[in-house]
């Protein structure tokens, strides 16, 4: 696959999440889809505002979590009543209270990483390069006390200029153009 | 509860409510960041925590000492024998664990239930949940007497045709433990993620910029990724809340499935995870005390934490202590010979002072923190927390070594003194928790800075603000 080059989009610095968020609602309204806003913390605000509300991590968890009790429970039944039986007090071979518990923590084990690795695979990490970290003042304020929105070229409504002059209007610190 | 004693013009009391803050006034996003990653990113290394670190090594130097002199003789150097076939390493694994357990609490139940304090101090509160889970897992292992075979306890396909049998608690324990350490590194790691991608950002050495972006995955705070981040931080919270209740039930099942007088009854279950929170909150306060005046973080750990977590240790030494009053209520009820006898051995036997020792410090002595003087005094509560966890210790110890002593039979009988080796692990423990801690501070940001930032108030998105004419908070 070729390099991409070019323009990857535009971005604009805020200095509080209100006007982030106002920029991203006026950007989505204006038709803008392939955009991103970056925060220094979560904003729920601007994720709904740039159109993005549901997340698939409480079904991936929820798949990891039944998986994993299923994976206990056979292995647990298969041991005790067919690889390897032993007579423990006269008790049932398939004795299911006593298989309760480590299944319960499989199903949390399993929940829990399918969660967490479920929520990076979602998000396309690790991706350690990233044309937004091209941006000269992205690094310094993105995870400190800065708030961007990043309308992209990819986008069909893209134009340079035209583009440049609805986030100018946005009230930004600044606008500045993202390379590949 | 209103704080009408503090001093009105108190910067740290907030007027409208009357109770201590949270967070220090006028602090920025700059502000809160700079404060906690200045610790990390700072090329001079303060002269103290060179004290600190190298005496912790050298007390690591000691259980090191103490476990190769284990591998080359076995467990006969300790003073385990039967009778008493579990002692200090049973007694340490269950204090261990135990103390790691209100990290979790921290992280998870406080999440759940929206307190807000919890985020300056959770991250290294679930860094000590992680280092007592590798002092604690330590344990077993070595106490089953050949370690290196201790993968024998987890389901394989081995050559030898063997499976692990289910119906026993102390396998049920291997499967809770396991699953707690893991689920607790996860949920350490994915929520310091955010924080790793702020170090890379503002780190200003090569190798820094390096490591913290390879351990930050390249977390750029897309809201997307933030959306999904924090249905997976919910997620995993809500997942080790039933979990570190599972855990301590579960070891404390290990000894209420036995029939040995003492250990068999239904009370364990809630009363093991009571204490454990109990003594976890008083390790917290013992770490806690020190790094915020080491690391001048007055602003950010303030006065309302320790209050607060003063309150939790006296609910549940509370609970604690009602436990400790149905066994002697059900010892009594129970028309049972040898749990009567075992109760009064428990008090008036051999070993007796060891539980007038538990008493005086798990339940008579943290009655203080009633008073809101004394819990508001700094000093006096770093004294509490070790007074804590000296009677959670001797809790442990008054289950295992005085029940196991005198059990039905008493041509069995026998009794209990540890080892310089059981003493030389024990400390050692100390030691690598300390030394794990030091190195925790020292590299890692131990206040969750992205957190910080959402409970400013300038954090907070307002509606009803003019977009176009704002010049921003």
């Amino acid at each position: 696959m070729p390099l991409p080059e070019g323009v990857y989009g535009l971005m604009a610095e805020f200095d509080s999440p209100t006007q982030l968020v106002h920029a991203a609602r006026a950007a989505h309204s204006a038709g803008y889809r392939r955009m991103d806003c970056y925060t220094p913390y979560p904003v729920e605000e601007a994720a709904a505002a740039i159109g993005f509300h549901r997340d698939e991590v409480s079904l991936v968890c929820l798949i990891g979590g039944l998986l994993g009790l299923a994976a206990m429970f056979g292995l647990e039944t298969w041991i005790a009543v067919w690889a390897y039986p032993l007579n423990i007090a006269g008790r049932p071979y398939f004795s299911w209270p006593a298989f309760v518990v480590p299944a319960y923590e499989w199903t949390i084990l399993w929940a829990g990483l399918s969660a967490a690795f479920g929520m990076l695979a979602l998000c396309g990490l690790p991706k350690p390069y990233h044309p937004v970290f091209n941006a000269p003042n992205f690094r310094s304020g993105a995870s400190t006390d800065k708030f961007f929105l990043c309308l992209e070229s990819t986008d069909p409504k893209f134009e340079a200029g035209e583009t440049r002059s609805f986030l100018e209007a946005q009230a930004p610190i600044s606008v500045v153009e993202v390379e590949y | 509860m209103a704080t009408k004693d503090a001093p009105v013009n108190n910067p740290m009391v907030d007027p409208a409510t009357g109770e201590y803050r949270v967070i220090a006034p006028g602090h920025t996003f700059k502000s809160v960041t700079e404060e906690v990653s200045r610790i990390v990113l700072t090329s001079h290394t303060p002269l103290g925590w060179w004290f600190g670190f190298v005496l912790a090594g050298s007390i690591v130097g000691i259980l090191l000492t103490a476990l190769t002199w284990l591998f080359l003789k076995g467990v006969g150097i300790w003073a385990i024998t039967v009778p008493v076939a579990w002692g200090f390493a049973i007694i340490n694994f269950v204090w261990w664990i135990g103390i790691g357990h209100a990290g979790t609490l921290i992280s998870a139940i406080l999440l759940l239930f929206k307190q807000g304090w919890r985020n300056s101090i959770n991250r290294f509160a679930e860094a000590m949940t992680i280092f007592a889970v590798v002092c604690a897992g330590m344990f077993p292992l070595i106490h089953v007497g050949r370690p290196w075979l201790g993968y024998w306890l987890f389901p394989y396909p081995s050559s030898m045709n063997y499976w692990p049998q289910f119906r026993s608690p102390l396998v049920w324990d291997v499967f809770a433990v396991s699953t707690y350490a893991t689920i607790s590194v996860v949920f350490w790691y994915i929520g310091m993620i955010p924080d790793l991608g702020t170090l890379r950002d503002r780190s200003t050495s090569r190798l820094g910029q390096f490591t913290y972006g390879l351990l930050a995955v390249g977390w750029r705070g897309s809201v997307r990724h933030w959306v999904r981040y924090e249905t997976a931080s919910l997620l995993l919270a809500g997942l080790a809340t039933p979990l570190v209740l599972s855990v301590h039930s579960v070891i404390s099942l290990d000894f209420s499935v036995a029939l040995m007088p003492g250990w068999h009854t239904t009370i364990f279950p809630p009363y093991f995870v009571a204490g454990a929170i109990y003594s976890g909150f008083a390790m917290v306060l013992t770490l806690a005390i020190p790094i915020r005046r080491f690391y001048h973080l007055e602003d950010l750990i303030t006065i309302r934490h320790i209050d607060n977590m003063a309150k939790v240790m006296l609910a549940t030494g509370l609970i604690v202590a009602y436990g400790y009053s149905t066994e002697i209520f059900m010892s009594w009820y129970s028309a049972s010979h040898w749990e009567y006898f075992m109760m009064w051995n428990r008090m008036f036997g051999p070993m007796g002072w060891s539980y007038w020792v538990l008493i005086t410090c798990n339940i008579a002595l943290p009655q203080l923190m009633w008073l809101r003087r004394f819990r508001v005094n700094v000093g006096l509560m770093f004294l509490m927390s070790i007074v804590v966890n000296t009677g959670m210790w001797f809790e442990r110890f008054v289950i295992v070594a005085t029940s196991l002593t005198r059990d039905y039979l008493p041509s069995s009988w026998g009794t209990y003194r540890a080892t310089k080796w059981d003493y030389a692990t024990f400390l050692g423990t100390l030691g690598l928790f300390t030394f794990l801690f030091f190195l925790f501070v020292r590299l890692l940001p131990m206040i969750p800075m992205s957190e910080l930032r959402m409970m400013l108030p300038q954090a907070k998105v307002r509606e009803k603000a003019e977009p176009l004419t704002e010049a921003g908070d």
